[in-house]
């Protein structure tokens, strides 16, 4: 029964089996909401805050945090719209845009790391900084009559399911895994457990952080041109509040504050929560009013039981320990 | 008046799951240094948590001068005349001497706000009473050496006024010259009535300083004794209940140790230490020996390349290496166990298994991928090769013992099988069970060829393990020893040096 004391402890297992939950009643109370047209529909609008949410794990696992990622999203989606716009091809122009992104995560990961700023306030700034901008180069217009090629990032269809979708679940699986069993970034995990003590064990913490940074920016300058793909314009208020609702679901997924611990498909699976909150209580005719106030809850209610959970598992840890302590004096006496 | 100033009645405390004191005793006279002595969770720390009124015991009664107690808080407590100074500091770093020593009893002037000169002066009246008059009652505490932000914790608990004054693990961060001072203002207070329990996990120190001792053993009441009637083997037995012997083990000959190993010449780092040369030979044990604040962790953590000397050269096995970060000294052979196991050694919520493997992810891993089974594997191999008494490999290091936690560290640093292991103090807080165990590791690993620079403030475990000692005083190499023929004087000799140098701040 041990794998399945294991399984059971854990906050995917908790936040799927409420997912579940959710999908069983809904699939009974609304007709419609096992269509497949629905079930898609939930998941193209979770798609790119999901690809933002996959560097965002690895950052907040090791205690990095990024408030700038909307804002990277809206400044990426108008950058590389603009480039299309002047007669730039379409590869070129997302490269430059991906490589936009990423500089920007740079410049956040070496305030924070180098210049010693706190990742709160560094990335508070950044994300004025680049909303800013943002309306500077647009000029306060929506950017649109983009190429069709470009378009496609994110209308197209492969089996029946849109692009966004696809690289959404690309990334979060192969995000997954490497967060889970790569070795380079098992060392995200030292650093949030004690960045200290990483540093002592040998890991090239300020790199790792600075990496982190730079590889949330790619993430969100990507979700930023998916998006604006979808759209076939660039709104200058495109990823407006998208921070905290990626941060929301990292965090429903089992990561912390403090770092240390998180998984890729945790955040999914927040993420997936709050998008079919949202959209059961649209079916169900509920207030829209409600639902932001929905989303807070959930959050405080898997953090309260995390927190329980944590406690009483301690108490017994300690007793566990104090006990074979004992044994172990008896054994050797 | 009572014969006891304060006395515990078979007092019992269980935490979830933990039954931390389970029937005990203590009686303390006034005017004597009661010392309570106990392995590593034996309940030492709880027990004086329940006689102030941080806890509430489940049974049993604490009488103070003949009238039974029960103290809600620890300011209940101190009111009381039961002044504590925890295992853990509990300064404010940001704040002066003056203001931790008075901390919620500032004198107030005519407005209410606080007299910053009235507060001076009666800071220096208690600086004046330990002889450190040298000492500004407005300098910050976090520019105190540990040794004196040791005594504004005393110096805080005794502002009160107390009859009994606890001392948890007090000398844990202290030298032997410091602990000595700190005996000297013991030995002033006890003079003058008040009572003092004292908790230590330096037998040697329960002789030099206690009158009474009180055994406790797996939470549970074993004996006291006047100190007068017993020796330190009756001690550690009744503490482990077994005997044990030779807790440092045999000192190999001379003769079998290896070729020089590792080298520094004329190594310098600004404002730590300068100008230090000295070898460590393969299979060797060198003491580094010295003052809190002789710039012994910054030479060991110059050499680990977490920060780098600025001048001088060091030699691995002939070759000169430069590490320019702890990765990289790793990846030559270089281990560095830190001093502070908790704050920069573990990580404290991960378990057992990613503690070990932290600092050798890429020889526990299958090309990218981290190997679970072999995790698992050198896990295993780990705890049944150092004893590491744990509820399991999967619980976090957090609720280990201080000696496990050792364990744990020291089981890491070894499993990259380093050529040069450098451990910074090696037993602080830990047990006397486990401290000859981890010497018997050391030991073991000295002899499988590698060479060990032990960087310890104890003496006694200098003075037991080394093979040759290096004294460091104020960043300099004062002198060298053999291990065989040092003596406690003859280090010290060199630590103190001629001039006192009593009184950096
Ligand atoms: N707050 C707590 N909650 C649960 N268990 C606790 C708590 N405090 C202490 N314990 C347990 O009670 C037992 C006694 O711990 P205590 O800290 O009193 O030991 P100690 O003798 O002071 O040890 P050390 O020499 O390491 O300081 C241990 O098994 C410990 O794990
Ligand atoms: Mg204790």
């Amino acid at each position: 029964m041990n794998w399945f004391k294991r399984l059971t402890g854990q906050r995917e297992f908790m936040i799927g089996c409420i997912v579940l939950g959710i999908m069983v009643v809904m699939s009974f109370a609304s007709p419609y909401f096992l269509a497949w047209d629905n079930l898609l529909a939930v998941l193209l609008g979770l798609s790119i805050e999901a690809i933002v949410a996959v560097a965002m794990t690895n950052l907040m696992v090791s205690g990095g945090f990024d408030m700038s990622v909307g804002s990277i999203v809206a400044f990426v989606g108008a950058t590389t719209a603009l480039l299309l716009a002047k007669g730039v091809p379409t590869v070129p122009a997302v490269l430059i845009g991906l490589a936009i992104g990423a500089l920007i995560g740079l410049f956040n990961g070496f305030i924070i790391s180098k210049v010693g700023i706190n990742p709160f306030v560094a990335t508070l700034s950044s994300l004025s900084l680049f909303r800013g901008l943002t309306l500077i180069v647009s000029r306060g217009r929506n950017i649109s009559g983009l190429p069709d090629s470009f378009a496609a990032i994110g209308q197209a269809m492969l089996f029946g399911v849109q692009t966004p979708i696809i690289i959404a679940a690309v990334l979060i699986i192969g995000g997954d895994i490497m967060l889970r069993r790569f070795r380079f970034f098992r060392q995200s995990y030292y650093i949030g457990g004690n960045e200290r003590a990483a540093r002592l064990s040998g890991i090239a913490v300020d790199r790792m952080k600075v990496l982190a940074y730079m590889l949330t920016g790619l993430f969100a300058g990507l979700a930023g041109i998916v998006m604006t793909a979808r759209l076939g314009a660039a709104s200058m208020t495109a990823g407006t509040g998208l921070e905290l609702r990626v941060i929301t679901a990292v965090i429903i997924g089992g990561a912390s504050l403090q770092g240390g611990e998180g998984s890729v498909f945790g955040a999914f699976l927040g993420s997936l929560l709050m998008a079919l909150i949202t959209n059961a209580l649209t079916l169900l005719g509920v207030d829209v009013y409600w639902q932001t106030f929905v989303i807070g809850a959930t959050l405080l209610v898997a953090v309260l039981i995390d927190q329980l959970g944590k406690t009483s598992a301690q108490a017994k840890a300690a007793g566990a320990a104090k006990a074979s302590a004992e044994s172990g004096a008896r054994k050797s006496a | 008046m009572s014969e006891y100033i304060l006395e515990a009645r078979d007092i019992v405390k269980t935490f979830p799951g933990v039954k931390a004191l389970d029937g005990v005793d203590l009686k303390v006279r006034r005017g004597e240094t009661h010392a309570v002595v106990g392995e590593n969770g034996a309940g030492k720390s709880t027990l004086m948590m329940v006689l102030t009124g941080v806890y509430r015991p489940d049974s049993g009664s604490i009488v103070l001068d003949g009238r039974e107690m029960a103290f809600s808080s620890p300011q209940e407590a101190v009111r009381h005349g039961i002044s504590i100074v925890y295992q853990e500091l509990s300064l404010v770093p940001s704040l002066s001497v003056a203001e931790n020593i008075f901390a919620n009893r500032q004198p107030v002037n005519g407005i209410g706000a606080i007299d910053k000169n009235e507060l001076n002066r009666r800071a220096r009246e208690y600086l004046a009473l330990f002889d450190l008059e040298c000492i500004d009652p407005s300098t910050l505490v976090k520019n105190l050496n540990p040794a004196n932000q040791q005594v504004v914790e005393i110096l805080k608990a005794i502002s009160t006024d107390p009859s009994v004054l606890i001392l948890d693990e007090p000398t844990s961060s202290l030298t032997e010259i410091e602990s000595k001072r700190l005996f000297d203002n013991i030995r002033t207070l006890t003079g003058r009535g008040l009572a003092c329990l004292y908790i230590s996990h330096h037998l040697s120190e329960i002789f030099e300083i206690a009158s009474t001792v009180t055994i406790l053993r797996d939470g549970r009441f074993v004996c006291d004794a006047s100190v007068a009637d017993i020796d330190e083997d009756f001690l550690v037995t009744n503490m482990v209940g077994r005997t044990i012997t030779d807790i440092y083990g045999v000192r190999p000959d001379p003769a079998s140790l290896g070729a020089p190993r590792f080298e520094l010449r004329t190594l310098s780092r600004k404002g730590a230490f300068s100008d230090v040369s000295l070898i460590v030979r393969a299979k060797e044990i060198v003491g580094l020996a010295g003052l809190v604040g002789a710039g012994r962790t910054e030479l060991g953590r110059a050499v680990f390349g977490a920060e780098p000397p600025h001048s001088g050269e060091m030699l691995l096995d002939g070759k000169e290496i430069s590490p320019q970060s702890p990765g990289t000294a790793i990846a030559l052979g270089i281990g560095y166990l830190t001093e502070d196991r908790k704050t920069q050694g573990l990580f404290l919520d991960f378990p057992i298994r990613a503690n070990l493997a932290a600092n050798r992810l890429s020889s526990l891993s299958k090309g990218p991928f981290v190997s679970e089974a072999l995790v698992d594997e050198a896990t295993e191999r780990a705890i049944r090769d150092y004893r590491i008494a744990a509820g399991g490999a999967k619980k976090s290091v957090r609720t280990l013992s201080g000696g496990n936690q050792q364990k744990v560290l020291l089981g890491a640093w070894i499993g990259i099988e380093p050529r040069l292991l450098i451990v910074d103090e090696p037993t602080r807080g830990v047990d006397v069970g486990a401290r000859s165990e981890i010497y018997g590791f050391l030991r073991a690993l000295a002899a499988r060829g590698t060479a060990i620079l032990m960087i310890s403030s104890d003496l006694t475990e200098i003075l037991g393990m080394s093979d040759r000692i290096y004294v460091m005083k104020s960043g300099h190499i004062a002198g060298e020893l053999e291990g065989g023929t040092a003596t406690e004087e003859s280090v010290i000799a060199l630590a103190t040096g001629a001039a006192g140098g009593e009184c950096e701040a």
